[in-house]
C-alpha cells in the first residue's frame, strides 16, 4: 500500500491562483451572456470564450434561452495564471475609517464645532450621482450622506457647477473641505477639469486652508494626490470615509 | 373579509378621516395656483410639441413669454384662445411663430376669458378624444390577448439608448415580464423643461421624452402580441415637468407612472408647493387615461429606518389615496407603494415585513399596491441578494402585490444586464408559482408577534396622521416627519414657476377630465 501524505499544498504567495477545493485548483465560475441562439454552438462558443480568457477545461454547467437571439451560460474553469502577492502596492487612503455615529462624536470632541463641507459636480459634468451619494440625506447603498451628520453642514451644489462657484460659495461659508465628484471621463476632461480647480485654490491663495478632495467612478487616490489634491475616493466609498478623512485630516492639520 | 391581522376599523376609519381632512386642506391650496410646469401642459394637451432652433421646447417658448410678461395668473388657455381668435392660427403655429419671433401672444388684442375657452373647445374636444383611443386601445389589447397575473413581475431597463432599451425589454418581456419601466437618466427630474426626440445617451438611465415613449410603447406592443400577454410601459411623472409627462404618458398610452408629490420633495429638493400643485394635475391625467399611479413611499424607507419608520409609509400611503380620490382616481389605478428594507439581520424580520405587507393589503384591499425589493441592504453579494429577494417575493404572493418591482441580484453594483433581469424574473415565477395560495391557507397566531406588528403600525400611523391633520402638510415636511428629511416651504427647486390664479383662469382640461366621460 502507498504511503498516504497527509500533507496540504501551502500557498506560494508569490505564485497566487483561485482556490476551489483544493490549493492551486484555479477554479472559477464565471455567468455571462452571448448574443447568440441558444443551442449547441452557443455553448462550444461560451467554452471557446472562457479558454481565450485564460480557464482551462472550460465546463459550461448550464445555458438558457433568453430569447431573441441571446443565450446565458454560467461556465466553470481553471484559471491558468498567477499573480505575485508579495508585490502588491496599492495606494490607499490612510485614515481610520468612522461609521456616522463616530464620526459625529468626533466632532463634538475633537473639533467642537459645525463642519462645513461643500460640494459639486463641477465643469461641464451634469451628473449629480456622485456627489448626491455622499451628501444628500440619502446617501448611497444604505450609507448616509453627509447631510445627515450631526455636527456637518453638507452644502451640496448640484452639477455643472464652475470651479469659480465653489469657491466662492466655500469662502462665502468658511468650508473646511471642497468635495468634486467628476463622473465623466471622456477625453480625461476630468483631468483638466480638477487641475483648474487646484490652480484657482492656489491663485486664491486658499489651496492650504480647505481640504480638498475628489471622487469618481474613475478616480483613484493616487491620481488624486497626482493632481494636487488631498484625496481621491472610487468607487466603493461613501459617506463616513469622506467624512472620516476629511475630520481627521482637520485635527491632522490644525484647521479647527 | 375578517381581519387575518385582528385590526381595529375604527382606527382604520379614523385614519382615513385624517387624511381625508389633510388632502381637502392642501387642495385648497392647490387650487388656487397654478405653475409653469402645468401651464406647459395645457399648451402640450392643445397639440403643440417641437423645439426652436436652439432646442428650446415650443411649450417651453409659449410659457416663458407669458410669465415674463405678467400674463401666467390668467393660464395658457386663455392665451392660446385668444391668440387663436385673434389670428387665425392653429396651436401649433401659433407656438412655431413665436420661436421664430414673429409672435407675441401677450400684445395682442384680448377677447374676453368666456371667447377665449369657447375658441379652444374644439381643441380640448379632439386632444380628449386622442386620449381615449389610446385608453380603447389599451382595453382592446387586455380583452384579446390578456395580460400576466398579479403580483405583475416589473422590471427596469436602463441602458441610457432608447434602442438598446428596447432590446432589453422585449427579451425581458420574453423572459415574463409584464410591466417594463425605462428609467429615467440622472437628473432629468431636475430639468424645468422635457428633453425633445429619440435619444441615446443617457447615464442611469434613458431620457423620458415623447419620441422615447412611442418607440418603446411600439416595441412593447409587438412583443404583447409575439408572448400573447399585453405588456405595460411604466415611466415617471415626477420631478419639475410632473404633470407634462403624465401628458405625454396619456398621448403615448403608458400604463404605469411613478407620481408622488413628496418624493420630489424629500430626495429631489423640489418645491413643496410647486410639486403638489404640479402633482394635482398630472393626477387629473393620469386617472382620466386609466395609468396606474405609484406612489414613492418606498423611498423614504432608504433613508429612514423600515422597522422604526414603517408607520410613515403607512401614513403617507392614506394621503396619496385620498389625493387620488380629489383627483377622481380609480381605487384600481392606486399603486400605493412601500417596500422590504429592513435590515436582514433583525431577528424575525421576516415576520414584520409579512405583517406591513399584509396589513397594507387589507386596508387598501382594491388598490393596486406597489411592492419594491430591498435595495438599502443590497451590498454586491450576488448570491445572498437573490435569497433577499427571494424573501421579498414570497412576501408579496403571500399577501396580494399587485405590482412587483423584482429585485435585482446585482442591486448595488450596476443597473442590470440581460441576464440578472431572466434571474430575477426565474426568482418571481418561481416562487409565485411554488406558493400561489399561500394567503388563503394561513392564518396568524391571535395577539403574536405578526398581528401585533400590524396593529402597533397602523396606531401609530393614525396618531401621526391626527398630529398632520391639526398642523397641516406643509408644517409636517418641514418637521422632517417623513424619511427623516426636512424641506423648507419656500426652498427647493421651481418655487419661481408657482403662481396665484387671477380672476378668470381656466384650466379646460382639468375639469373635463374629472366631470367628463372616461
Amino acid at each position: 500500500m502507498a504511503a498516504v501524505s497527509t500533507e496540504i499544498s501551502k500557498v506560494d504567495l508569490t505564485k497566487v491562483k483561485p482556490y476551489g477545493d483544493t490549493m492551486n485548483d484555479g477554479m472559477v465560475e464565471t455567468a455571462f451572456t452571448l448574443p447568440v441562439p441558444y443551442g449547441e454552438e452557443a455553448s462550444e462558443a461560451a467554452k471557446q470564450l472562457v479558454k481565450k480568457m485564460g480557464l482551462d477545461e472550460p465546463a459550461v454547467v448550464y445555458s438558457h434561452d433568453m430569447g431573441g437571439g441571446y443565450t446565458f451560460f454560467v461556465v466553470y474553469g481553471k484559471c491558468q495564471h498567477t499573480v505575485d502577492f508579495t508585490s502588491i502596492k496599492v495606494t490607499k487612503v490612510e485614515v481610520e475609517i468612522m461609521d456616522r455615529l463616530e464620526c459625529q462624536k468626533f466632532i463634538e470632541e475633537n473639533i467642537k464645532r459645525d463642519v462645513v463641507i461643500v460640494g459639486a459636480s463641477t465643469g461641464t459634468d451634469a451628473h449629480t450621482v456622485g456627489i448626491d451619494a455622499i451628501m444628500n440625506m440619502k446617501g448611497f447603498h444604505g450609507h448616509y450622506g453627509l447631510e445627515r451628520y450631526k455636527g456637518i453642514e453638507a452644502v451640496n451644489m448640484g452639477s455643472q457647477v464652475p470651479n469659480e462657484a465653489v469657491i466662492a460659495k466655500a469662502v462665502e461659508l468658511k468650508a473646511d473641505a471642497i468635495l468634486v465628484s467628476q463622473t465623466v471621463t471622456q477625453k480625461d476632461v476630468h483631468i483638466a477639469n480638477l487641475t483648474n480647480m487646484v490652480e484657482l485654490l492656489e491663485a486664491e491663495g486658499l489651496r492650504d486652508k480647505v481640504i480638498l478632495v475628489c471622487g469618481g467612478p474613475r478616480i483613484s487616490h493616487e491620481l488624486a494626490q497626482e493632481l494636487g489634491y488631498d484625496a481621491g475616493f472610487g468607487p466603493h466609498s461613501y459617506a463616513e470615509h469622506v467624512a472620516s478623512f476629511v475630520l481627521t485630516e482637520m485635527v491632522k492639520r490644525e484647521l479647527k | 373579509m375578517k381581519s387575518k391581522l385582528n385590526l381595529d376599523q375604527a382606527v382604520i376609519t379614523e385614519a382615513r378621516a385624517y387624511a381625508a381632512s389633510i388632502a381637502r386642506n392642501m387642495q385648497e391650496f392647490i387650487e388656487k395656483h397654478t405653475t409653469v410646469s402645468t401651464e406647459r401642459t395645457v399648451v402640450r394637451l392643445l397639440g403643440v410639441d417641437g423645439v426652436d432652433d436652439v432646442e428650446t421646447p415650443l411649450p417651453n417658448v409659449l410659457v416663458d413669454q407669458v410669465k415674463d410678461a405678467g400674463g401666467l395668473p390668467k393660464g395658457m388657455a386663455y392665451w392660446i384662445g385668444n391668440a387663436m381668435i385673434q389670428t387665425g392660427l392653429s396651436p401649433q403655429e401659433i407656438a412655431e411663430k413665436t420661436a421664430l419671433g414673429e409672435l407675441d401672444i401677450t400684445k395682442l388684442p384680448l377677447a374676453s376669458a368666456k371667447d377665449a375657452e369657447e375658441k379652444i373647445k374644439p381643441v380640448v374636444a379632439e386632444s380628449l378624444a386622442r386620449i381615449r383611443q389610446q385608453t380603447e386601445k389599451r382595453n382592446e389589447y387586455l380583452r384579446t390577448i390578456g395580460e400576466g397575473r398579479r403580483p405583475y413581475i416589473y422590471v427596469i431597463v436602463a441602458t441610457g439608448n432608447i434602442y438598446e432599451d428596447v432590446v432589453q425589454a422585449q427579451a425581458a418581456a420574453r423572459q415574463g415580464a409584464d410591466i417594463i419601466a425605462v428609467i429615467r437618466t440622472t437628473a432629468q427630474s431636475l430639468l424645468d423643461y422635457v428633453p425633445y426626440g429619440p435619444t441615446t445617451e443617457g447615464f442611469g438611465g434613458t431620457y423620458a421624452t415623447q419620441e422615447n415613449f412611442k418607440i418603446m410603447r411600439k416595441a412593447l406592443d409587438e412583443v404583447g402580441e409575439e408572448v400573447g400577454r399585453y405588456i405595460r410601459l411604466c415611466n415617471y411623472s415626477s420631478g419639475m415637468c410632473m404633470p407634462e409627462i403624465a401628458a405625454m404618458g396619456a398621448i403615448e398610452r403608458l400604463d404605469v407612472m411613478l407620481n408622488d408629490a413628496l418624493y420630489g420633495i424629500l430626495f429631489r429638493d423640489i418645491n413643496m408647493q410647486r410639486t403638489l400643485i404640479d402633482q394635482f394635475f398630472s393626477r387629473v391625467i393620469i386617472g382620466y387615461c386609466g395609468i396606474i399611479f405609484n406612489s414613492g413611499e418606498d423611498n423614504y424607507l432608504t433613508t429612514a429606518d423600515a422597522y422604526e419608520e414603517a408607520h410613515t409609509v403607512l401614513a403617507s400611503q392614506f394621503i396619496n389615496e385620498q389625493f387620488a380620490v380629489l383627483a377622481n382616481i380609480s381605487e384600481g389605478q392606486m399603486g400605493l407603494g412601500h417596500a422590504f428594507e429592513m435590515d436582514p439581520d433583525i431577528e424575525n424580520g421576516f415576520l414584520y415585513e409579512l405583517a406591513q405587507a399584509i396589513m397594507a393589503k387589507e386596508i387598501f384591499p382594491n388598490a393596486s399596491l406597489k411592492y419594491m425589493p430591498p435595495t438599502k441592504f443590497m451590498t454586491g453579494n450576488i448570491f445572498k441578494g437573490n435569497v433577499q429577494d427571494a424573501l421579498f417575493n414570497l412576501i408579496a404572493v403571500w399577501s396580494g402585490q399587485s405590482l412587483q418591482l423584482l429585485g435585482m441580484l446585482t442591486e448595488a453594483i450596476h443597473t442590470p444586464h440581460m441576464h440578472d433581469r431572466y434571474l430575477a424574473i426565474e426568482n418571481a415565477s418561481y416562487i409565485f408559482n411554488n406558493a400561489r395560495a399561500l394567503g388563503e391557507e394561513v392564518q396568524f397566531k391571535e395577539g403574536g408577534i405578526i398581528q401585533q406588528r400590524a396593529q402597533k403600525v397602523l396606531a401609530d400611523a393614525a396618531v401621526l396622521l391626527k398630529t398632520i391633520e391639526k398642523e397641516g402638510l406643509f408644517y409636517t415636511i418641514e418637521q422632517g416627519k417623513f424619511g427623516g428629511v426636512k424641506r423648507a416651504r419656500d426652498g427647493g427647486k421651481g418655487l419661481a414657476g408657482v403662481c396665484a390664479k387671477a380672476e378668470g383662469y381656466f384650466n379646460p382640461f382639468i375639469s373635463m377630465m374629472l366631470g367628463g366621460e372616461k
